[in-house]
């Protein structure tokens, strides 16, 4: 037979051999211990690296859970189900918080919100904010260019037709890119049950606010009044009402009475209330109702609400001596519905 | 050996045939990792020192085991030459990863994949390969051709370090560019590349040493 194949064979086998007994030895001189649950923990993640629990990835995270320097239920995008897994893997009791969700605090569109001239530039929030304060002639309104939107690893944020960023709440995780994305500070994090918030972010008060958008805040301190929200979940800080989601309201006073319609209500319908024939008339519901003539009646005689005007508030209820007041619906409706307005 | 060649092999690796622009070798990472400039630096500081080692070892390899006019058995063993350098290719690769791991975990973080992609970048192969066509006359390496082997890795590694990061700058400047709907992302990525490599033709007309 040829020698050549002799050789051939000697040839590779040896190089084989070298650099296979070489890799041997160099992984057991150069062993590095790797805890196995990072691995474990890594594979649980989501790996989209977003860097919502403050650490550069997925990865640097796992790294930390597994170290003790991370909470097992750091991760946002992950939800309920990660938290659970991760601390299965760590073999520590779940503790889950429920993930903030993104709102976006503007309702200034093209429709309501004034141009003070074009913008033709780089299509991108942080560069036309630099061009002498941005194009829109509120300097703390929505430039509408979407760079939130780009932000969003979920595809949770959209631009409607009036170029205003929406947010759609299943998609959301609360990981917060979208708060740093936009040069404004318009976009924040409020606690998934809160469905009302203040969508104007604008510090001007009055006519400097007036004669820019028609739905600015015009810091007329209305909603802060303790007439409207007795709660105290709204604070007047200068010109600019700031909710204290921590208080529990729903709110729904506050935005009615808003003269400007600055409020954002999440909730296109919401179940009106109405009085059973268990009334008799005392007429406590009409001083506690907000709206006026949306409790009508003659005392003595059963009262009723207008449906039309009803706001939902579900200020009369607890005033009614017969607690003849109730939801519109079946009792298990109501508790829903009531959670949803709570 | 001369010195004066070493500098016409260095400049020509770099501009004249440089790897990704000129002999279109390695487009793969070219193309995948230009998108950020701090990736781009990390893969480029792995592929020098890849492309360096691997030429050392080759030629190593190709002379003592694989020539037949140096080799230690006399025979000819030079179609065993792509499964040969492989094999030191993939070893190496993987004895680095390792090295690196534990000697400095920071750098292993920096590289990240990008060093186990190495493996099956052309370009390395290609590096390995281009010195026995051109260091070796009649199966035998001519003088100097060990120095002109490494010094021509270390090279092409820089040339294919500097259009990545030529390549990075110009993706991240991109970024923020007005281009059309239908060429954004890969499209518009392609026609630059193309555009590079047309620049870098201009060298072709250097004469050197």
């Amino acid at each position: 037979m040829d020698p050549s194949i002799y050789a051939a064979l000697i040839s590779v086998g040896v190089l084989g051999f070298i650099f296979g007994g070489g890799l041997a030895y160099a992984s057991k001189k150069f062993h590095v211990e790797i805890d196995p649950r990072a691995e474990r923990v890594l594979d649980a993640l989501p790996g989209i690296n977003c860097g919502a629990c403050g650490y550069p990835g997925c990865s640097a995270f796992a790294e930390g859970v597994v170290n003790g320097e991370a909470e097992p239920s750091g991760c946002t995008p992950g939800g309920e189900g990660v938290s659970e897994i991760v601390s299965a893997i760590m073999g520590v009791e779940v503790v889950t918080a429920t993930a903030p969700v993104a709102v976006v605090q503007c309702k200034g569109g093209r429709g309501e919100a004034k141009q003070h001239f074009q913008y033709y530039g780089v299509p991108d929030c942080n560069a036309a904010d630099l061009v002498a304060g941005g194009h829109m002639a509120c300097r703390y309104g929505c430039l509408g260019l979407g760079s939130c939107v780009r932000a969003c690893p979920f595809d949770a944020m959209e631009m409607n037709d009036n170029d205003l960023p929406v947010v759609y709440d299943d998609l959301c995780t609360g990981c917060g890119l979208c708060v740093a994305a936009c040069p404004r500070n318009i976009i924040a994090l409020i606690p998934r049950e809160a469905k009302v918030y203040l969508g104007c972010v604008s510090r001007d008060r009055g006519k400097k606010v007036k004669d820019v958008c028609s739905v600015g805040c015009t810091g007329c301190t209305l909603c802060a009044n303790p007439k409207v929200t007795p709660s105290g979940a709204i604070q007047m800080d200068g010109y600019l009402p700031v909710i204290d989601f921590n208080v529990e309201d729903n709110l729904l006073v506050a935005a009615y009475k808003c003269p400007t319609n600055s409020f954002v209500d999440k909730l296109k319908h919401r179940p009106k209330f109405t009085i059973t024939n268990d009334c008799t008339g005392t007429g406590e519901c009409v001083s506690a109702c907000p709206v006026k003539d949306c409790i009508t009646g003659v005392k003595g005689e059963k009262f009723e609400i207008n449906p039309e005007l009803c706001i939902s508030c579900g200020r009369c209820q607890p005033v009614c001596p017969e607690k003849a007041i109730t939801v519109i619906g079946a009792l298990a409706y109501q508790e829903q519905s009531l959670e949803g307005v709570g | 050996m001369d010195f004066g060649y070493l500098l016409t092999i260095a400049i020509g690796t770099i501009f004249i045939n440089n790897f990704v622009l000129a002999r279109f070798l390695g487009l793969c990472p070219y193309l995948g990792v230009s998108r950020k400039m701090d990736s781009a630096v990390g893969m480029g500081l792995a592929v020098i020192f890849v492309m360096t080692m691997a030429s050392t070892f080759t030629w190593l390899v190709y002379t003592y085991l694989l020539s037949p006019v140096t080799n230690i058995w006399g025979i000819d063993l030079i179609f065993l030459r792509t499964i040969a350098f492989i094999l030191v290719i993939a070893s190496l690769v993987q004895f680095c990863e390792i090295v690196i791991q534990k000697v400095s975990p920071h750098l292993y973080k920096a590289l990240g994949i990008y060093l186990p992609l190495i493996t099956t970048n052309c370009a390395i192969l290609g590096v390995a390969v281009l010195n026995i066509d051109e260091f070796f006359q009649n199966g035998g390496p001519i003088t100097g051709s060990f120095i002109y082997a490494v010094v021509q890795g270390f090279t092409a590694g820089l040339g294919f370090t500097l259009a990545l990061v030529l390549m990075a700058g110009l993706r991240e400047k991109l970024e923020m560019a007005g281009v059309p709907e239908s060429l954004k992302g890969q499209p518009i990525a392609f026609i630059m590349a193309g555009l590079m490599a047309i620049a870098f033709l201009g060298f072709s007309g250097f004469s050197v040493g």
